[in-house]
């Protein structure tokens, strides 16, 4: 069961500050699930983790302006 | 709340979280740290600015004197504070700046009875005093104590500046054992300073702090930087640990703070 957080109304590049923060909680290995309805959010936040060596396992656009990022921790 | 910081925390440390070597985890250790600032002049402003600036929880300031008109042309945190003391002027800066800083001051001289339990309860040490004695006590308090330290000076157009991490390298007396004669270096006073000179020494010992906090980096331990703003050169000065120094050598013979050599040359015999 991955562990959830809801970023909807918030912006880069807090997006991915609070995604690192949540990041940083949880073990390695783990599953993270981030809604986000910033669209730059949904290309920055991915390649920002991607470089701190996180995983991205998908990006799901659930409606106009919302998406859910599953990312798995280094 | 989010990995313990607050929103405000969030948005004012965002520059550091984002950075890998830093994240949330630095910047709680930063939170959490105690910082001595020796001195709230020339060098102590730009090292207590950027210090509260990055989150360092607690900073302790340790200055006598009050601020004076002719301090302003360098000492950029005491503006609109001529007759405070200069340690009462940097904690209203800190309280403006940062409110998350608990700024420690000691309205007093640093002297052989107050140093060794001040040093104590900090982390690390800058040292941003401008006379030989008070730069000797400190040095040998920190490694008696062994502290950290954050070593500057300056002087007209030039500064120097190294870390000393005790009985790890070499200390300030590994290279200079004792102070030069008295009367033979004029102070700051006497022999003016370039305004601009203590912000770039102070501000590179404030990196040297921030970067022993986070254990990030290569320290300048061993290594003097010698800056000179005229010429605008940073010579790179090698030190060695001298087995015959009389404080962190194989044989010291400073083994506790005694008055009576924090004198005008800080001889020992």
């Amino acid at each position: 069961m991955a562990v959830e957080l809801d970023l909807k109304g918030e912006v880069c590049p807090y997006t991915f500050v609070k995604t690192k923060l949540k990041l940083e909680e949880l073990e390695s290995g783990e599953e993270l699930c981030v809604t986000f309805d910033h669209a730059p959010a949904v290309e920055n936040v991915p390649r920002s983790l991607k470089n701190e060596g996180h995983k991205i396992m998908g990006i799901e656009q659930k409606g106009e302006h919302l998406w859910i990022v599953r990312i798995r921790k280094a | 709340m989010l990995g313990g910081f607050n929103e405000e925390q969030i948005r004012r440390y965002s520059r550091h979280i984002i950075l890998p070597e830093v994240g949330g985890k630095g910047q709680k250790k930063l939170l959490s740290s105690k910082v001595l600032c020796i001195g709230a002049g020339g060098l102590g402003a730009p090292i207590i600015e950027y210090l509260a600036a990055a989150g360092v929880g607690t900073l302790g300031i340790i200055d006598d004197d009050t601020v004076d008109l002719s301090n302003l042309q360098r000492q950029v945190i005491h503006g609109g504070n001529v007759g405070k003391p200069k340690a009462e002027s940097a904690k209203q800066f800190v309280n403006n700046l940062n409110p998350d800083i608990e700024v420690k001051t000691y309205i007093e001289r640093l002297n052989a009875n107050n140093v060794v339990d001040l040093f104590n309860e900090y982390d690390i040490v800058v040292d941003g005093s401008d006379n030989f004695a008070t730069r000797y006590l400190v040095n040998d308090a920190c490694v008696i104590t062994d502290t950290p330290l954050s070593h500057g000076s300056i002087y007209r157009f030039e500064g120097q500046v190294t870390t000393i991490i005790p009985h790890k390298g070499p200390c300030y007396r590994c290279l200079f054992e004792h102070a030069p004669p008295p009367g033979m270096v004029p102070s700051c006073q006497e022999a003016g300073v370039l305004g601009v000179l203590p912000g770039i020494i102070g501000v590179i010992q404030a990196t040297e702090v921030v970067k022993y906090l986070l254990g990030i980096g290569e320290m300048l331990t061993g290594r003097l930087i010698y800056y000179d703003a005229l010429n605008m050169t940073f010579d790179e000065i090698k030190m060695r640990w001298n087995k015959q120094c009389p404080v962190c050598g194989e044989q010291p013979k400073i083994t506790s703070i005694q008055e009576e050599i924090y004198g005008d040359s800080c001889r020992i015999w």
